[in-house]
């Protein structure tokens, strides 16, 4: 019998809803999967057996009457990012602070998952309050790269996409604040879209940084990331800044893209994305990329975003100073952990050292820095300043975008790198996310999909393709159109073995 | 520790006060700010919450547009320009009662600012009160410290929290300096704050009951030498519950202030507590370097920008301003300047009209309220609008004294058993066994025991001199315990003596 773990989200809905395979089969397999190998990948942080095969069942026993399927991925099982609150179900955001926590309420992802009949498998490791772009700010340990365990997955979302290349699920959900979800899915292999900001809702994805957060979906496909865009996306009275306009056609584009042809498609390579810090096999797997879609019929021109050197700099105030404010509820008095109440303690006292206790060095560090920049008398120079340069990156993609349709870039300057080689050198890790940055300061939409493998060490390197806000049907024309014309990637990732 | 007050006189002899009023008025909107939840008053304790209201994690705000309607209907209330544009900023600072650790306010951006409201004093004479803003907010939930001896979080054993008030819509409504009332600053404080509370009302925003919290008044005061520009140091007192405790406690803070500063001394910037018992205040949290809240536009939220015809829309929904509906009451009724002033200075206006719509003639109304009831509000140091008796109440006692049922004398006891909380009036003659008697075979067995007694007054009627039979008449009237019809007594008096 075919391998279930092996085959994609869209394969899998066909054989589920023809009856071919049940989805507590293929639940099933990648439960099966998830124990073989999680204990190498710690993809995941909980794993809900029941609830998923409980899931798995409700669809089966809906087609079994012959209804017809909730959504075109119902009975598929997909990995969610342990930052989406789920009802019941442990999420704890990689922090000790919610160790414990079961929410009293669903995401509204979550929620649209549960009715679009997708069947959640458990939740995924990720950086501390999706504050890093390695997963070794977890709290409960990092994630490995199903390519090479003693590397980096990625962060955020690293478990997420570690999840897709470890072929523990087919379907991911990441939330991508400066990159959360396109660096790891450049580094694992795998699909990542940033969906234009306010395109899925944020009601109950656990704030980060509330101007730039957006949730978003992981796949192995670039079709596969579009059905699943496609089922979480759409207006949402509960979340103000939720963009209240048709969901972009994506589906649509990706399988008109995955027909190869990119004649008459405008490509503008970001001319700032090149140069000093881009490791070499990084940059020659870019160029044979920008190459194919030349060959597919694109028109490619060069394009300066000069403000985009200013982007990260931005990025390091704007999202830390939003942190400091959306973090402050994690205080001991109503949920999660809390200590130092002795019975004698204040308020005041049992809030610092529950703090103190349950945040990492990561966190804490961009709570004072957030909590600096807004200060009475830094706020102009650096919170204000921090909105002017986001003010003119929009302009600049603005400008750029008269001229081409998609904009393209390496996803991240790098491979993934070694488990324990940044750690100490926070700079160094907050420039992994410099290429991906932009596209959340602008609240555009970016995809990264598989670019080959870096001649010089043999790791994933993305092609990341950005579209305007609203617009997101263009990369995954452009990426589909891409994918269509190379090797998957995916099937090169090698074996974990598991415990044998 | 009793502060040192430098006595009255002697404060405007040395000193001139700056006010500055910050209002908080609680919306009564059906639901809170940013959620469904509901905002009655009075429910068990987190019977009222939901994720946002708690700040789960993940949980988010969404505007009540109900609440934006308020708030801009109070801003063209009070002549406030309305934002084109605005938005809602973070207002960061750890405290409990705040499940976000930070509240969700507007800052340089308010939605109403640069109006005005004018006041009347007693003396009849109107003074301008320039408001800086109104802005929208969310409130805090509560906070119940046990175990201490005074309520207050210092030496209790614990605390408790009831998070059905957080996230209740509130305006906070901050008046430019006010300068230059000497003398009459308590009294243009609390006539300030009863003109905007009943401007609020009027709008049927809020309930507006200070007892109640939904109408909260923070006072700063400062003090400068007369003749001087500068501001001095000002202290906050906070949540001054009552209209009088506002007069006062402007006037408890300009005498200990005017004798910190006539000793030599200097005048913290704090935040006191005021205490009803004997009018003081006392220091609260020290303000020397101003808190940090590090305000920053609240992302969560998109900004608001009312357009001009929503704006209108809603300024053709404002009631008639409180002076054009004075000046129309005073014709309707025939008021002397002077009349419409008691009614005015006694808080009665609405009262007297509630009254009149209860089908009550507008000069009994107004009698009722402005007199014995008011005698009653000053008695239990309450506002008139305070006292347990409602207009229908007064209507109906004013209709039973108008159809005979009840003498003056009883409908007083009537009132007076309504008070009590005995009931309604019908209940309250009904048990107390008010009525009037005039049937007149008990009143004439009366008129004849009476005249019986008095025989030499019975000869005197007998005689011509009517006038004489107002004796009889009051000892009837003393004999039914004031239940008798006086007229009817007087009438069967003449007719037994042959009249």
């Amino acid at each position: 019998m075919t391998d279930l773990t092996r085959l994609t989200a869209a394969e899998l809905a066909e054989k589920i809803h023809s009856r071919e395979v049940t989805s507590a089969q293929v639940t099933r397999a990648h439960l099966d999967r998830i124990a073989q190998v999680d204990g190498r990948v710690h993809a995941f942080l909980h794993v809900d057996t029941e609830g998923a095969l409980a899931a798995a069942e409700a669809v089966d026993a809906e087609l079994d009457k012959g209804a017809a399927p909730a959504s075109p991925l119902a009975g598929v099982p997909l990995a969610l990012k342990d930052v989406f609150v789920t009802k019941d179900v442990p999420t704890t955001c990689g922090s000790k602070m919610l160790e414990g926590w079961l929410p009293p309420y669903d995401s509204t992802v979550a929620a649209r998952l549960r009715a679009a009949g997708v069947v959640i498998l458990g939740k995924t490791n990720m950086d501390e309050f999706a504050m890093g772009s390695s997963t070794e700010n977890s709290a409960y340990g990092p994630t490995r790269n199903p390519w090479d365990p003693d590397r980096i997955p990625g962060g955020s979302g690293g478990g997420s996409s570690a999840s897709l290349a470890a072929f523990e699920a087919p379907l991911a959900i990441g939330t991508d604040t400066g990159g959360s979800i396109r660096q790891p899915g450049a580094v694992t292999g795998t699909v990542g879209a940033k969906p234009t900001y306010g395109g899925v809702s944020r009601y109950g994805l656990i704030a980060f940084s509330s101007s730039l957060d957006q949730g978003g979906p992981c796949a192995r496909t670039v079709l596969d990331a579009a059905l699943l865009h496609e089922a979480i996306a759409g207006h949402d009275p509960a979340d103000a800044t939720s963009i209240e306009a048709p969901v972009p056609r994506v589906v649509e584009a990706a399988r008109a893209g995955a027909k190869g042809d990119l004649s008459g498609t405008r490509v503008g390579v970001v001319r700032e994305f090149a140069g000093e810090g881009y490791q070499s096999g990084v940059s020659a797997a870019f160029d044979a990329a920008v190459e194919q879609l030349r060959a597919l019929g694109a028109e490619v021109v060069e394009v300066s975003c000069p403000h985009f050197q200013y982007a990260l700099a931005a990025y390091y105030l704007i999202a830390p100073s939003e942190a400091s404010s959306n973090l402050a509820r994690f205080d001991a008095m109503r949920y999660g952990l809390r200590t130092g109440d002795d019975g004698g303690a204040s308020a005041e006292q049992v809030m610092a050292a529950t703090r103190e206790a349950g945040f990492g060095p990561e966190v804490k560090r961009r709570i004072m820095l957030g909590t600096f920049a807004l200060s009475s008398g830094y706020y102009d120079a650096y919170y204000g300043q921090a909105q002017k340069v986001r003010t003119l990156i929009a302009r600049d993609f603005a400008a750029a975008y008269e001229q081409v349709d998609v904009l393209v870039s390496p996803t991240t300057p790098t491979t993934a790198f070694k488990i324990g080689e940044r750690v100490d050198d926070p700079m160094a890790m907050y420039l992994a996310d410099l290429c991906t940055i932009p596209a959340n300061l602008a609240g555009t939409a970016a995809l990264s999909v598989p670019c080959g493998l870096s001649p010089d060490d043999g790791l994933p390197v993305g092609l990341q393709i950005m579209a305007p806000a609203l617009a997101d049907e263009r990369m995954y024309r452009v990426g589909a159109a891409y994918e269509s014309a190379t090797e998957p990637l995916i099937n090169r990732v090698p074996e974990l073995g598991g415990e044998q | 520790m009793t502060a040192t007050l430098l006595d009255y006189d002697e404060v405007l002899e040395r000193f001139d006060p700056v006010l500055g009023l910050e209002v908080h008025v609680e919306l009564s909107t059906a639901t809170k700010m940013f959620c469904g939840c509901s905002t009655a008053f009075g429910a068990e304790p987190n019977t009222q919450v939901c994720p946002v209201c708690l700040g789960l994690p993940g949980s988010l705000p969404v505007v009540n547009g109900a609440g934006v309607e308020s708030a801009i209907r109070i801003g063209l209330a009070l002549n406030c320009e309305i934002a084109d544009w605005c938005r809602f900023a973070r207002k960061n600072y750890f405290y409990p009662d705040q499940p976000k650790n930070f509240q969700t306010s507007q800052y340089d951006e308010p939605i109403c600012f640069d109006g005005y409201l004018d006041v009347e004093l007693s003396e009849g004479e109107i003074v301008r009160i320039g408001i800086e803003r109104a802005h929208m907010e969310e409130d805090t939930g509560k906070m119940l410290h046990v175990g201490g001896a005074t309520g207050r979080i210092h030496g209790a054993d614990h605390s408790l929290l009831d998070y059905n008030r957080s996230g209740v819509p509130l305006i906070e409504i901050v008046t430019k300096p006010i300068e230059g009332a000497g003398a009459r600053a308590p009294e243009v404080a609390r006539a300030y704050v009863t003109a905007l509370r009943d401007l609020v009302r009027s709008l049927g925003v809020s309930d507006v009951r200070m007892d109640q919290g939904s109408m909260r008044c923070d006072a700063n005061v400062s003090l400068r030498p007369l003749g001087t520009e500068t501001f001095g140091t000002r202290t906050e007192t906070k949540n001054v519950n009552s209209l009088r405790s506002v007069q006062r406690a402007v006037r408890f803070e300009m005498c200990r202030q005017a004798a910190v500063l006539t000793d030599g001394g200097e005048i913290v910037q704090e935040t006191r507590h005021f205490h009803e018992t004997d009018g003081s205040t006392t220091a609260g949290r020290r303000k020397e370097t101003s808190e940090d809240y590090r305000y920053f536009p609240e992302p969560d939220l998109v900004p608001i920008a009312p357009s001009h015809a929503w704006v209108e829309r809603l300024r053709a929904t404002l009631p008639e301003k409180p002076a054009e509906h004075r000046k129309r009451i005073q014709a309707d009724w025939k008021l002397s300047d002077e009349e419409l002033r008691d009614l005015v200075s006694a808080g009665a206006v609405e009262l007297v009209e509630a009254t009149v719509a209860a089908g009550a003639d507008s000069e009994a109304a107004r009698g009722w309220w402005v007199s014995y009831l008011l005698q009653q509000a000053n008695t239990r140091e309450i506002e008139l609008a305070e006292l347990p008796i409602t207009p229908e109440h007064v209507a109906r006692v004013i209709a039973l004294v108008a159809g005979g049922e009840l003498t003056t004398a009883l409908a007083r006891q009537v009132v007076d058993g309504v008070l009590a909380g005995e009931g309604e009036p019908d209940a309250v003659v009904e048990a107390r066994g008010l009525k009037v008697v005039s049937d007149d075979s008990a009143l004439t067995a009366a008129v004849d025991e009476a005249l019986a007694a008095q025989p030499d007054v019975a000869e005197k009627i007998r005689g011509g001199k009517v006038a004489a039979a107002g004796a009889i008449v009051g000892a009837v009237m003393k004999a039914t315990s004031g239940q008798a019809d006086a007229k009817r007594v007087r009438e069967l008096i003449l007719e037994r003596c042959g009249g």
